[in-house]
Protein backbone atom coordinates (compact mmCIF):
# COMPACT_ATOMS: atom_id res chain seq x y z
CA UNK A 1 0.00 0.00 0.00
CA UNK A 2 1.42 3.49 -1.10
CA UNK A 3 -0.09 6.95 -0.44
CA UNK A 4 0.95 9.72 -2.72
CA UNK A 5 0.69 12.91 -1.03
CA UNK A 6 1.17 15.32 -3.69
CA UNK A 7 -0.22 14.76 -6.76
CA UNK A 8 -2.20 17.22 -9.33
CA UNK A 9 -5.11 14.67 -10.46
CA UNK A 10 -6.58 17.45 -11.82
CA UNK A 11 -3.96 17.38 -14.78
CA UNK A 12 -3.37 13.53 -15.23
CA UNK A 13 -5.66 11.02 -17.54
CA UNK A 14 -7.45 8.40 -16.36
CA UNK A 15 -4.51 5.97 -17.44
CA UNK A 16 -2.48 7.73 -14.44
CA UNK A 17 -5.25 6.47 -12.09
CA UNK A 18 -5.35 3.54 -13.14
CA UNK A 19 -1.86 2.52 -13.19
CA UNK A 20 -1.50 4.65 -9.88
CA UNK A 21 -4.35 2.26 -8.14
CA UNK A 22 -2.54 -0.81 -9.86
CA UNK A 23 0.50 0.15 -8.48
CA UNK A 24 -0.73 -0.46 -4.91
CA UNK A 25 -1.32 3.58 -4.04
CA UNK A 26 -4.72 4.12 -1.76
CA UNK A 27 -4.95 7.26 -1.30
CA UNK A 28 -3.54 11.01 -3.40
CA UNK A 29 -3.18 14.47 -1.93
CA UNK A 30 -3.96 16.86 -4.04
CA UNK A 31 -2.58 20.65 -3.48
CA UNK A 32 -3.92 22.93 -4.32
CA UNK A 33 -1.26 25.16 -7.30
CA UNK A 34 0.10 26.82 -10.03
CA UNK A 35 -2.11 25.20 -13.37
CA UNK A 36 0.88 26.44 -15.52
CA UNK A 37 -0.16 29.82 -16.64
CA UNK A 38 -2.27 32.12 -13.99
CA UNK A 39 -5.48 32.81 -12.80
CA UNK A 40 -6.84 36.98 -13.16
CA UNK A 41 -10.25 36.26 -11.40
CA UNK A 42 -10.74 35.11 -8.22
CA UNK A 43 -13.98 33.00 -9.60
CA UNK A 44 -11.58 30.96 -11.33
CA UNK A 45 -9.85 30.85 -7.57
CA UNK A 46 -13.42 29.57 -6.58
CA UNK A 47 -13.99 27.05 -9.26
CA UNK A 48 -10.38 25.21 -9.06
CA UNK A 49 -10.88 24.30 -4.90
CA UNK A 50 -14.19 23.39 -5.41
CA UNK A 51 -13.06 21.31 -8.43
CA UNK A 52 -10.18 19.08 -6.24
CA UNK A 53 -12.70 19.09 -3.53
CA UNK A 54 -15.42 17.78 -5.43
CA UNK A 55 -15.41 16.17 -8.54
CA UNK A 56 -11.71 15.36 -8.44
CA UNK A 57 -12.49 12.82 -5.32
CA UNK A 58 -15.33 11.73 -7.09
CA UNK A 59 -13.30 10.58 -9.95
CA UNK A 60 -10.55 9.61 -7.98
CA UNK A 61 -13.10 7.41 -5.81
CA UNK A 62 -14.55 5.47 -9.32
CA UNK A 63 -10.64 4.08 -9.66
CA UNK A 64 -10.43 2.73 -6.01
CA UNK A 65 -8.03 6.02 -4.93
CA UNK A 66 -9.01 8.02 -1.87
CA UNK A 67 -8.15 11.71 -2.36
CA UNK A 68 -7.55 14.54 0.07
CA UNK A 69 -6.53 17.89 -0.90
CA UNK A 70 -4.67 21.10 0.34
CA UNK A 71 -5.87 24.72 0.01
CA UNK A 72 -4.30 27.69 -0.13
CA UNK A 73 -2.81 30.37 -2.02
CA UNK A 74 0.18 29.40 -4.31
CA UNK A 75 3.34 31.61 -4.27
CA UNK A 76 3.30 33.09 -7.93
CA UNK A 77 -0.01 34.09 -7.80
CA UNK A 78 0.53 35.63 -4.28
CA UNK A 79 2.08 37.98 -6.64
CA UNK A 80 -1.06 39.58 -7.95
CA UNK A 81 -2.60 41.37 -4.70
CA UNK A 82 -6.17 41.94 -6.05
CA UNK A 83 -6.41 38.06 -6.92
CA UNK A 84 -4.49 37.13 -3.65
CA UNK A 85 -6.88 39.08 -1.25
CA UNK A 86 -10.13 37.76 -3.02
CA UNK A 87 -8.39 34.04 -2.70
CA UNK A 88 -7.54 34.71 1.35
CA UNK A 89 -11.21 35.95 1.55
CA UNK A 90 -12.62 32.89 0.29
CA UNK A 91 -9.88 30.58 1.54
CA UNK A 92 -11.88 29.93 4.66
CA UNK A 93 -14.56 29.03 3.09
CA UNK A 94 -12.61 25.43 1.27
CA UNK A 95 -10.36 24.83 4.78
CA UNK A 96 -13.16 23.48 6.44
CA UNK A 97 -14.49 20.97 3.22
CA UNK A 98 -14.11 17.21 3.77
CA UNK A 99 -10.84 16.29 3.23
CA UNK A 100 -9.09 18.70 3.07
CA UNK A 101 -5.66 17.84 5.62
CA UNK A 102 -3.76 20.86 5.07
CA UNK A 103 -3.48 24.21 4.02
CA UNK A 104 -0.72 24.44 1.10
CA UNK A 105 0.97 23.86 -1.00
CA UNK A 106 1.93 27.74 0.02
CA UNK A 107 5.59 29.08 0.57
CA UNK A 108 8.26 31.02 -1.49
CA UNK A 109 8.92 31.68 -5.28
CA UNK A 110 10.69 34.51 -6.10
CA UNK A 111 10.74 35.75 -2.38
CA UNK A 112 9.08 38.90 -2.80
CA UNK A 113 7.10 41.27 -0.37
CA UNK A 114 3.64 40.07 -1.43
CA UNK A 115 4.65 36.09 -1.32
CA UNK A 116 5.87 36.70 2.24
CA UNK A 117 3.06 38.75 2.89
CA UNK A 118 0.19 35.95 1.90
CA UNK A 119 2.97 33.28 3.02
CA UNK A 120 2.49 34.73 6.73
CA UNK A 121 -1.64 35.54 6.40
CA UNK A 122 -1.89 31.27 5.71
CA UNK A 123 0.27 29.94 8.49
CA UNK A 124 -1.97 32.38 10.86
CA UNK A 125 -5.02 30.58 9.21
CA UNK A 126 -3.79 27.24 9.13
CA UNK A 127 -3.18 28.41 13.47
CA UNK A 128 -6.70 29.22 13.50
CA UNK A 129 -8.43 26.47 12.03
CA UNK A 130 -5.45 23.82 13.55
CA UNK A 131 -4.66 22.45 10.10
CA UNK A 132 -1.23 21.24 8.85
CA UNK A 133 0.80 23.53 6.54
CA UNK A 134 2.48 22.05 3.34
CA UNK A 135 5.25 24.21 1.96
CA UNK A 136 6.35 24.57 -1.50
CA UNK A 137 9.98 25.37 -1.74
CA UNK A 138 11.31 27.50 -4.44
CA UNK A 139 13.16 26.02 -7.40
CA UNK A 140 15.31 28.97 -7.59
CA UNK A 141 17.61 30.13 -4.82
CA UNK A 142 16.16 26.93 -2.63
CA UNK A 143 18.23 26.89 -0.07
CA UNK A 144 17.70 30.18 1.33
CA UNK A 145 13.99 29.95 0.47
CA UNK A 146 14.04 26.81 2.48
CA UNK A 147 15.65 28.29 6.00
CA UNK A 148 13.74 31.36 5.27
CA UNK A 149 10.14 29.56 5.09
CA UNK A 150 10.73 27.31 8.11
CA UNK A 151 12.18 30.90 10.31
CA UNK A 152 8.82 32.16 9.13
CA UNK A 153 6.69 29.27 10.59
CA UNK A 154 8.75 29.11 13.72
CA UNK A 155 8.22 33.13 13.76
CA UNK A 156 4.41 32.62 13.75
CA UNK A 157 4.55 29.88 16.51
CA UNK A 158 4.18 26.70 14.20
CA UNK A 159 4.90 23.43 15.55
CA UNK A 160 7.17 21.74 13.23
CA UNK A 161 5.81 18.30 13.98
CA UNK A 162 2.69 20.14 11.86
CA UNK A 163 4.47 21.37 8.85
CA UNK A 164 5.87 19.21 5.88
CA UNK A 165 8.67 21.17 3.59
CA UNK A 166 8.75 20.03 0.50
CA UNK A 167 10.44 19.42 -2.87
CA UNK A 168 13.54 18.66 -0.87
CA UNK A 169 17.02 17.55 -2.44
CA UNK A 170 20.42 16.76 -0.85
CA UNK A 171 21.10 20.32 0.25
CA UNK A 172 18.25 21.26 1.98
CA UNK A 173 17.20 17.96 3.83
CA UNK A 174 19.44 17.90 6.65
CA UNK A 175 18.46 21.24 8.03
CA UNK A 176 15.00 20.48 7.49
CA UNK A 177 15.22 17.58 9.76
CA UNK A 178 17.17 19.01 12.24
CA UNK A 179 14.95 21.24 12.64
CA UNK A 180 11.79 18.54 13.12
CA UNK A 181 10.14 19.31 10.16
CA UNK A 182 8.58 16.71 7.98
CA UNK A 183 10.62 16.59 4.81
CA UNK A 184 9.21 15.80 1.75
CA UNK A 185 10.79 14.76 -1.39
CA UNK A 186 9.27 14.91 -4.90
CA UNK A 187 10.24 12.41 -7.45
CA UNK A 188 10.28 14.26 -10.75
CA UNK A 189 12.43 13.92 -13.58
CA UNK A 190 14.89 16.08 -14.73
CA UNK A 191 13.93 19.02 -12.02
CA UNK A 192 13.43 17.83 -8.83
CA UNK A 193 14.87 14.96 -7.34
CA UNK A 194 15.63 11.22 -9.30
CA UNK A 195 14.45 8.29 -7.24
CA UNK A 196 18.22 6.21 -7.35
CA UNK A 197 19.26 9.49 -5.45
CA UNK A 198 16.36 8.86 -3.06
CA UNK A 199 17.40 5.44 -2.12
CA UNK A 200 20.87 7.00 -1.48
CA UNK A 201 19.08 9.79 0.79
CA UNK A 202 17.26 6.99 2.72
CA UNK A 203 20.35 5.40 3.01
CA UNK A 204 21.96 8.42 4.94
CA UNK A 205 18.96 9.62 6.74
CA UNK A 206 16.87 6.74 7.59
CA UNK A 207 12.92 6.87 7.40
CA UNK A 208 11.90 9.10 10.45
CA UNK A 209 9.87 11.96 9.03
CA UNK A 210 10.84 11.55 5.52
CA UNK A 211 7.90 11.56 2.81
CA UNK A 212 8.41 10.30 -0.63
CA UNK A 213 5.69 12.05 -3.31
CA UNK A 214 5.72 12.10 -6.96
CA UNK A 215 4.52 15.52 -7.56
CA UNK A 216 2.92 15.01 -10.89
CA UNK A 217 1.06 17.74 -12.24
CA UNK A 218 1.00 18.82 -16.52
CA UNK A 219 4.22 18.54 -17.09
CA UNK A 220 6.56 15.52 -17.55
CA UNK A 221 6.29 14.16 -14.24
CA UNK A 222 5.98 10.60 -13.05
CA UNK A 223 2.67 9.67 -11.64
CA UNK A 224 4.32 5.96 -10.29
CA UNK A 225 6.93 7.96 -8.44
CA UNK A 226 6.25 6.15 -5.27
CA UNK A 227 5.72 2.92 -5.99
CA UNK A 228 8.69 3.26 -8.52
CA UNK A 229 11.07 4.18 -5.51
CA UNK A 230 9.82 2.00 -3.15
CA UNK A 231 10.38 -0.75 -5.49
CA UNK A 232 13.93 0.89 -6.34
CA UNK A 233 14.74 1.16 -2.65
CA UNK A 234 13.96 -2.47 -1.78
CA UNK A 235 15.95 -3.68 -4.57
CA UNK A 236 19.19 -1.48 -3.43
CA UNK A 237 18.80 -2.78 0.58
CA UNK A 238 16.97 -0.43 2.32
CA UNK A 239 14.91 -2.00 4.88
CA UNK A 240 11.27 -2.73 3.92
CA UNK A 241 9.73 -1.41 7.46
CA UNK A 242 11.81 2.21 5.99
CA UNK A 243 10.11 1.82 2.56
CA UNK A 244 6.67 1.80 4.48
CA UNK A 245 7.14 4.68 6.65
CA UNK A 246 8.53 6.88 3.84
CA UNK A 247 5.67 5.84 1.17
CA UNK A 248 2.98 5.17 3.25
CA UNK A 249 2.93 5.51 6.84
CA UNK A 250 4.68 8.99 7.25
CA UNK A 251 2.52 10.87 5.34
CA UNK A 252 -0.47 9.27 7.06
CA UNK A 253 1.00 10.20 10.21
CA UNK A 254 2.02 13.84 9.68
CA UNK A 255 -1.54 14.76 7.37
CA UNK A 256 -3.40 12.87 9.59
CA UNK A 257 -3.26 15.32 12.28
CA UNK A 258 -5.55 17.33 10.18
CA UNK A 259 -8.44 14.69 11.65
CA UNK A 260 -9.45 14.26 8.02
CA UNK A 261 -7.22 11.30 6.97
CA UNK A 262 -7.16 7.86 8.52
CA UNK A 263 -6.63 4.43 7.07
CA UNK A 264 -9.97 3.21 7.74
CA UNK A 265 -10.93 5.66 5.05
CA UNK A 266 -9.31 3.12 2.44
CA UNK A 267 -9.18 -0.27 4.63
CA UNK A 268 -13.09 0.34 6.11
CA UNK A 269 -14.04 3.10 4.82
CA UNK A 270 -17.98 4.66 5.71
CA UNK A 271 -21.27 2.66 4.49
CA UNK A 272 -22.32 6.44 3.15
CA UNK A 273 -18.85 6.42 1.23
CA UNK A 274 -19.10 3.36 0.00
CA UNK A 275 -22.70 3.79 -1.17
CA UNK A 276 -21.47 7.00 -2.86
CA UNK A 277 -18.13 8.11 -3.79
CA UNK A 278 -15.52 5.38 -3.26
CA UNK A 279 -15.39 2.33 -5.05
CA UNK A 280 -13.05 0.39 -3.52
CA UNK A 281 -9.30 -0.81 -4.20
CA UNK A 282 -9.64 -3.14 -6.38
CA UNK A 283 -5.72 -4.80 -4.49
CA UNK A 284 -7.60 -3.76 -1.13
CA UNK A 285 -10.35 -6.39 -2.19
CA UNK A 286 -8.26 -8.96 -3.44
CA UNK A 287 -8.53 -8.22 -6.81
CA UNK A 288 -5.24 -7.97 -8.52
CA UNK A 289 -1.22 -8.10 -7.32
CA UNK A 290 -0.31 -4.97 -6.97
CA UNK A 291 2.34 -3.94 -10.34
CA UNK A 292 4.04 -0.67 -11.88
CA UNK A 293 4.17 -2.60 -15.44
CA UNK A 294 0.52 -2.02 -15.94
CA UNK A 295 0.75 0.70 -18.88
CA UNK A 296 -1.19 -1.12 -21.63
CA UNK A 297 -4.23 0.84 -21.97
CA UNK A 298 -2.37 3.47 -24.33
CA UNK A 299 -0.51 0.80 -26.59
CA UNK A 300 -1.31 0.31 -30.24
CA UNK A 301 -1.35 -3.74 -29.12
CA UNK A 302 -4.65 -3.41 -27.59
CA UNK A 303 -6.67 -2.28 -31.06
CA UNK A 304 -10.78 -2.93 -29.98
CA UNK A 305 -11.94 0.30 -28.46
CA UNK A 306 -15.38 -0.22 -27.04
CA UNK B 1 -47.86 17.14 14.69
CA UNK B 2 -44.50 17.84 14.46
CA UNK B 3 -42.71 19.55 11.78
CA UNK B 4 -39.48 18.31 9.83
CA UNK B 5 -36.98 20.39 11.71
CA UNK B 6 -38.36 19.27 15.40
CA UNK B 7 -38.30 15.68 13.92
CA UNK B 8 -34.48 15.93 12.92
CA UNK B 9 -33.66 17.71 16.04
CA UNK B 10 -35.61 14.46 18.02
CA UNK B 11 -33.40 12.18 15.86
CA UNK B 12 -30.22 13.56 15.74
CA UNK B 13 -30.09 13.78 19.89
CA UNK B 14 -31.14 9.98 20.14
CA UNK B 15 -28.16 9.48 17.95
CA UNK B 16 -25.13 11.62 19.17
CA UNK B 17 -23.81 12.51 22.23
CA UNK B 18 -25.01 14.93 24.86
CA UNK B 19 -21.76 17.20 24.38
CA UNK B 20 -22.17 16.85 20.31
CA UNK B 21 -25.78 17.76 20.18
CA UNK B 22 -25.11 20.43 22.57
CA UNK B 23 -22.56 22.16 20.71
CA UNK B 24 -25.26 21.57 17.42
CA UNK B 25 -28.15 23.57 19.33
CA UNK B 26 -25.53 26.88 19.70
CA UNK B 27 -24.37 26.66 16.37
CA UNK B 28 -28.08 26.41 15.45
CA UNK B 29 -28.67 29.48 17.53
CA UNK B 30 -26.18 31.72 16.09
CA UNK B 31 -27.58 30.94 12.69
CA UNK B 32 -30.65 32.28 13.34
CA UNK B 33 -29.25 35.58 12.95
CA UNK B 34 -28.39 35.06 8.99
CA UNK B 35 -24.85 35.31 9.00
CA UNK B 36 -23.57 33.66 5.92
CA UNK B 37 -20.05 33.23 7.44
CA UNK B 38 -22.04 31.34 10.48
CA UNK B 39 -23.60 29.45 8.29
CA UNK B 40 -20.60 28.01 5.78
CA UNK B 41 -18.35 27.42 9.06
CA UNK B 42 -21.51 25.64 11.06
CA UNK B 43 -21.87 23.20 8.12
CA UNK B 44 -18.16 22.53 7.40
CA UNK B 45 -18.26 21.74 11.15
CA UNK B 46 -21.05 19.60 11.22
CA UNK B 47 -19.38 15.66 9.99
CA UNK B 48 -16.16 16.86 11.65
CA UNK B 49 -17.85 16.95 15.27
CA UNK B 50 -21.06 14.43 14.41
CA UNK B 51 -19.42 11.83 12.21
CA UNK B 52 -21.16 10.78 8.85
CA UNK B 53 -22.78 7.22 10.12
CA UNK B 54 -26.12 5.86 8.96
CA UNK B 55 -28.97 8.04 10.41
CA UNK B 56 -30.59 4.19 10.23
CA UNK B 57 -34.24 5.25 10.87
CA UNK B 58 -37.14 3.27 12.29
CA UNK B 59 -40.07 2.06 10.61
CA UNK B 60 -42.16 4.19 13.74
CA UNK B 61 -39.45 7.73 12.04
CA UNK B 62 -39.65 7.67 9.01
CA UNK B 63 -44.31 7.10 9.15
CA UNK B 64 -42.96 10.06 11.75
CA UNK B 65 -41.21 11.93 8.74
CA UNK B 66 -44.38 10.75 6.08
CA UNK B 67 -47.20 12.55 8.67
CA UNK B 68 -44.74 15.62 8.91
CA UNK B 69 -44.19 16.62 5.09
CA UNK B 70 -45.77 14.06 2.44
CA UNK B 71 -43.21 12.10 0.31
CA UNK B 72 -40.40 13.19 2.64
CA UNK B 73 -38.23 10.17 2.56
CA UNK B 74 -35.05 9.98 4.71
CA UNK B 75 -34.30 6.24 4.63
CA UNK B 76 -30.68 7.11 3.23
CA UNK B 77 -29.99 9.93 5.29
CA UNK B 78 -26.72 10.21 7.27
CA UNK B 79 -26.20 12.11 10.43
CA UNK B 80 -23.96 14.87 8.83
CA UNK B 81 -27.08 14.83 6.11
CA UNK B 82 -29.47 15.31 8.71
CA UNK B 83 -27.91 18.38 10.83
CA UNK B 84 -26.87 20.14 7.67
CA UNK B 85 -30.69 20.34 6.80
CA UNK B 86 -31.45 21.35 10.21
CA UNK B 87 -28.98 23.87 10.08
CA UNK B 88 -30.45 25.44 6.76
CA UNK B 89 -34.34 25.09 8.22
CA UNK B 90 -32.62 27.04 11.07
CA UNK B 91 -32.17 30.45 8.99
CA UNK B 92 -34.87 32.99 10.08
CA UNK B 93 -34.58 34.81 6.59
CA UNK B 94 -37.15 35.12 4.39
CA UNK B 95 -37.18 33.29 1.17
CA UNK B 96 -35.47 35.72 -1.84
CA UNK B 97 -32.75 35.64 1.08
CA UNK B 98 -32.92 32.06 1.63
CA UNK B 99 -32.63 31.69 -2.28
CA UNK B 100 -29.54 33.71 -2.54
CA UNK B 101 -27.82 32.01 0.46
CA UNK B 102 -28.69 28.62 -0.91
CA UNK B 103 -27.39 29.48 -4.26
CA UNK B 104 -24.09 30.96 -2.71
CA UNK B 105 -23.49 27.76 -0.77
CA UNK B 106 -23.87 25.39 -3.60
CA UNK B 107 -21.83 26.92 -5.48
CA UNK B 108 -18.67 26.23 -3.38
CA UNK B 109 -20.71 22.87 -1.37
CA UNK B 110 -17.99 19.85 -1.16
CA UNK B 111 -19.94 15.98 -2.41
CA UNK B 112 -21.32 15.23 0.93
CA UNK B 113 -22.86 19.54 1.55
CA UNK B 114 -24.54 18.95 -2.04
CA UNK B 115 -25.98 15.66 -1.45
CA UNK B 116 -27.04 17.06 2.13
CA UNK B 117 -28.38 20.16 0.82
CA UNK B 118 -30.28 18.38 -2.30
CA UNK B 119 -32.05 15.70 0.03
CA UNK B 120 -33.33 18.44 2.19
CA UNK B 121 -35.29 19.96 -1.25
CA UNK B 122 -38.74 19.04 -0.31
CA UNK B 123 -38.20 20.66 2.76
CA UNK B 124 -37.20 24.44 2.39
CA UNK B 125 -39.25 27.66 1.75
CA UNK B 126 -39.02 28.96 -1.51
CA UNK B 127 -39.10 25.58 -3.34
CA UNK B 128 -39.82 26.63 -6.98
CA UNK B 129 -36.92 29.12 -6.79
CA UNK B 130 -34.60 26.53 -5.85
CA UNK B 131 -35.23 24.74 -9.15
CA UNK B 132 -32.39 25.71 -11.45
CA UNK B 133 -30.01 24.89 -8.26
CA UNK B 134 -31.77 21.52 -8.43
CA UNK B 135 -31.37 21.23 -12.47
CA UNK B 136 -27.86 21.86 -11.48
CA UNK B 137 -27.21 19.38 -9.38
CA UNK B 138 -28.77 17.37 -11.63
CA UNK B 139 -26.41 18.64 -14.80
CA UNK B 140 -23.23 17.48 -12.71
CA UNK B 141 -21.35 14.27 -12.80
CA UNK B 142 -20.83 12.92 -9.59
CA UNK B 143 -24.07 10.13 -9.57
CA UNK B 144 -24.43 10.40 -5.66
CA UNK B 145 -25.39 14.15 -5.94
CA UNK B 146 -27.79 13.26 -8.94
CA UNK B 147 -29.61 10.96 -7.11
CA UNK B 148 -29.72 12.99 -3.69
CA UNK B 149 -32.07 14.98 -5.98
CA UNK B 150 -33.33 12.49 -8.39
CA UNK B 151 -34.05 9.55 -5.74
CA UNK B 152 -36.75 9.21 -2.77
CA UNK B 153 -37.32 12.84 -3.06
CA UNK B 154 -40.41 14.40 -4.09
CA UNK B 155 -38.93 17.58 -4.93
CA UNK B 156 -38.99 16.87 -8.56
CA UNK B 157 -42.46 15.00 -9.15
CA UNK B 158 -44.47 19.04 -7.30
CA UNK B 159 -42.00 21.06 -8.96
CA UNK B 160 -40.00 19.94 -12.51
CA UNK B 161 -41.86 20.21 -15.81
CA UNK B 162 -42.16 17.70 -18.41
CA UNK B 163 -39.20 18.60 -20.33
CA UNK B 164 -37.11 18.65 -16.82
CA UNK B 165 -38.55 15.81 -15.72
CA UNK B 166 -37.84 13.49 -18.66
CA UNK B 167 -34.27 14.75 -19.03
CA UNK B 168 -34.23 13.29 -15.18
CA UNK B 169 -35.60 10.45 -16.21
CA UNK B 170 -32.99 9.53 -19.21
CA UNK B 171 -30.05 10.74 -17.73
CA UNK B 172 -30.65 8.12 -14.22
CA UNK B 173 -29.97 5.12 -17.14
CA UNK B 174 -27.65 7.16 -18.67
CA UNK B 175 -24.96 7.38 -15.65
CA UNK B 176 -26.00 3.83 -14.86
CA UNK B 177 -28.70 4.65 -11.71
CA UNK B 178 -32.03 3.44 -11.36
CA UNK B 179 -35.81 4.56 -12.10
CA UNK B 180 -37.65 2.61 -8.82
CA UNK B 181 -36.28 4.94 -6.76
CA UNK B 182 -37.36 8.12 -8.56
CA UNK B 183 -41.32 9.10 -6.83
CA UNK B 184 -43.99 9.50 -9.18
CA UNK B 185 -41.80 7.72 -11.39
CA UNK B 186 -45.51 6.29 -13.33
CA UNK B 187 -47.38 8.97 -12.28
CA UNK B 188 -45.11 11.88 -14.32
CA UNK B 189 -44.93 9.06 -17.30
CA UNK B 190 -45.68 10.36 -20.67
CA UNK B 191 -45.48 9.51 -24.55
CA UNK B 192 -42.67 12.11 -25.04
CA UNK B 193 -40.26 10.12 -22.41
CA UNK B 194 -41.91 6.77 -24.06
CA UNK B 195 -40.86 7.89 -27.16
CA UNK B 196 -37.18 9.14 -25.87
CA UNK B 197 -36.74 5.61 -23.92
CA UNK B 198 -37.14 3.81 -27.20
CA UNK B 199 -34.94 5.66 -29.18
CA UNK B 200 -32.64 5.22 -26.64
CA UNK B 201 -33.11 1.78 -26.57
CA UNK B 202 -32.66 1.59 -30.52
CA UNK B 203 -29.13 2.94 -29.76
CA UNK B 204 -27.69 1.04 -27.25
CA UNK B 205 -28.88 -1.96 -29.44
CA UNK B 206 -27.01 -0.74 -32.09
CA UNK B 207 -24.19 -0.40 -30.39
CA UNK B 208 -24.10 -3.86 -28.81
CA UNK B 209 -24.47 -3.09 -25.24
CA UNK B 210 -26.61 -3.52 -22.47
CA UNK B 211 -30.33 -2.06 -21.79
CA UNK B 212 -31.01 -2.18 -17.80
CA UNK B 213 -34.67 -3.58 -18.44
CA UNK B 214 -36.22 -0.61 -16.36
CA UNK B 215 -36.25 1.05 -19.18
CA UNK B 216 -39.19 0.01 -20.68
CA UNK B 217 -41.08 1.08 -17.60
CA UNK B 218 -41.65 4.19 -19.27
CA UNK B 219 -42.43 3.12 -22.55
CA UNK B 220 -45.16 0.51 -21.18
CA UNK B 221 -48.35 2.40 -21.11
CA UNK B 222 -48.27 4.41 -24.08
CA UNK B 223 -46.52 2.04 -26.55
CA UNK B 224 -47.67 1.87 -30.02
CA UNK B 225 -46.96 0.41 -33.64
CA UNK B 226 -42.82 0.27 -33.68
CA UNK B 227 -42.86 0.94 -29.98
CA UNK B 228 -45.00 -2.30 -29.27
CA UNK B 229 -42.67 -3.94 -31.65
CA UNK B 230 -39.56 -2.93 -29.89
CA UNK B 231 -41.88 -4.63 -26.53
CA UNK B 232 -42.21 -7.34 -28.71
CA UNK B 233 -38.50 -7.91 -28.97
CA UNK B 234 -37.71 -7.68 -25.35
CA UNK B 235 -40.51 -10.40 -24.48
CA UNK B 236 -38.70 -12.35 -26.69
CA UNK B 237 -35.53 -12.09 -25.28
CA UNK B 238 -33.48 -15.12 -23.37
CA UNK B 239 -33.00 -12.96 -20.43
CA UNK B 240 -35.76 -13.91 -18.00
CA UNK B 241 -35.41 -10.55 -16.37
CA UNK B 242 -36.37 -8.70 -19.54
CA UNK B 243 -39.15 -10.92 -20.40
CA UNK B 244 -40.06 -9.74 -16.80
CA UNK B 245 -39.87 -6.23 -17.86
CA UNK B 246 -41.91 -6.73 -21.15
CA UNK B 247 -44.44 -8.43 -19.17
CA UNK B 248 -44.77 -5.06 -16.51
CA UNK B 249 -44.55 -2.79 -19.02
CA UNK B 250 -47.08 -4.78 -21.56
CA UNK B 251 -49.43 -4.76 -18.49
CA UNK B 252 -50.03 -1.21 -18.39
CA UNK B 253 -50.82 -0.97 -21.77
CA UNK B 254 -54.40 -1.73 -22.56
CA UNK B 255 -54.16 -1.78 -26.56
CA UNK B 256 -55.30 -5.46 -27.79
CA UNK B 257 -51.76 -5.90 -29.48
CA UNK B 258 -50.42 -5.87 -26.28
CA UNK B 259 -52.46 -7.93 -24.95
CA UNK B 260 -51.52 -10.50 -27.59
CA UNK B 261 -47.88 -10.09 -26.69
CA UNK B 262 -48.54 -10.47 -23.11
CA UNK B 263 -50.12 -13.71 -23.96
CA UNK B 264 -46.73 -15.26 -25.01
CA UNK B 265 -45.50 -14.38 -21.31
CA UNK B 266 -47.08 -17.01 -19.49
CA UNK B 267 -45.15 -17.51 -16.58
CA UNK B 268 -43.61 -14.02 -16.38
CA UNK B 269 -47.30 -12.92 -16.02
CA UNK B 270 -47.96 -15.21 -13.25
CA UNK B 271 -45.44 -14.11 -11.40
CA UNK B 272 -46.48 -10.52 -11.57
CA UNK B 273 -49.67 -11.74 -10.60
CA UNK B 274 -48.73 -13.38 -7.42
CA UNK B 275 -47.10 -10.03 -6.79
CA UNK B 276 -43.56 -11.89 -6.89
CA UNK B 277 -42.05 -9.89 -9.06
CA UNK B 278 -41.68 -5.85 -9.30
CA UNK B 279 -40.19 -3.48 -11.24
CA UNK B 280 -38.18 -2.90 -8.05
CA UNK B 281 -37.04 -6.77 -8.39
CA UNK B 282 -36.04 -6.70 -12.10
CA UNK B 283 -33.28 -4.25 -11.46
CA UNK B 284 -32.64 -6.41 -8.25
CA UNK B 285 -31.93 -9.19 -10.35
CA UNK B 286 -29.88 -6.83 -12.59
CA UNK B 287 -27.67 -5.96 -10.40
CA UNK B 288 -27.86 -6.28 -6.24
CA UNK B 289 -25.23 -3.54 -5.81
CA UNK B 290 -27.07 -1.14 -8.00
CA UNK B 291 -30.54 -1.47 -6.33
CA UNK B 292 -29.43 -0.53 -3.20
CA UNK B 293 -28.04 2.71 -4.30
Amino acid sequence: MFIDPHAHMISRTTDDYEAMAASGVVAVIEPAFWLGQPRTYVGSYIDYLSHIIGFERFRAGQFGIRHYCTVGLNSKEANNEELAEGVMEILPRFALKEAVVAIGEIGYDEQTELEDKYFRLQLELAKELDLPVMIHTPHRDKKRGTSRSMDVCIEHGLDPGRVVVDHNNEETVREVLDRGFWAAFSIYPSTKMGNARMVEILRQYGAERIIVDSACDWGISEPLGVAKTAQLALERGIPEEQVRLVCYQNALDAYGQSGQMKESDWLDPPAIDQRTLYEGNSILRGGREARIEDSSARSMEKLIIE
Amino acid sequence: MRTPGELLRDWLQRRISSDDYGWLEGQLEKLAGGSERDLVITLGLIPRRLGKADLSLSAEELEQAEAARSGWDPSQWTVDTAARVLALLSLQIDEAAFERQFAEFCRTADAPEAIAVFSGLPLYPAAAKLQPHAAEALRGNIRAVFEAVAHRNPYPREQFDEDRWNQMVLKALFIGSTLHPIQGIDERANPVLARIMCDYAHERWAAGRAITPEIWRNVGPFAEGDMLEDLRRVAGSPDPREREAAALALSANTSAEAKRILETLGPELNRIQAGETGWEDVVRQLDPEEAQT
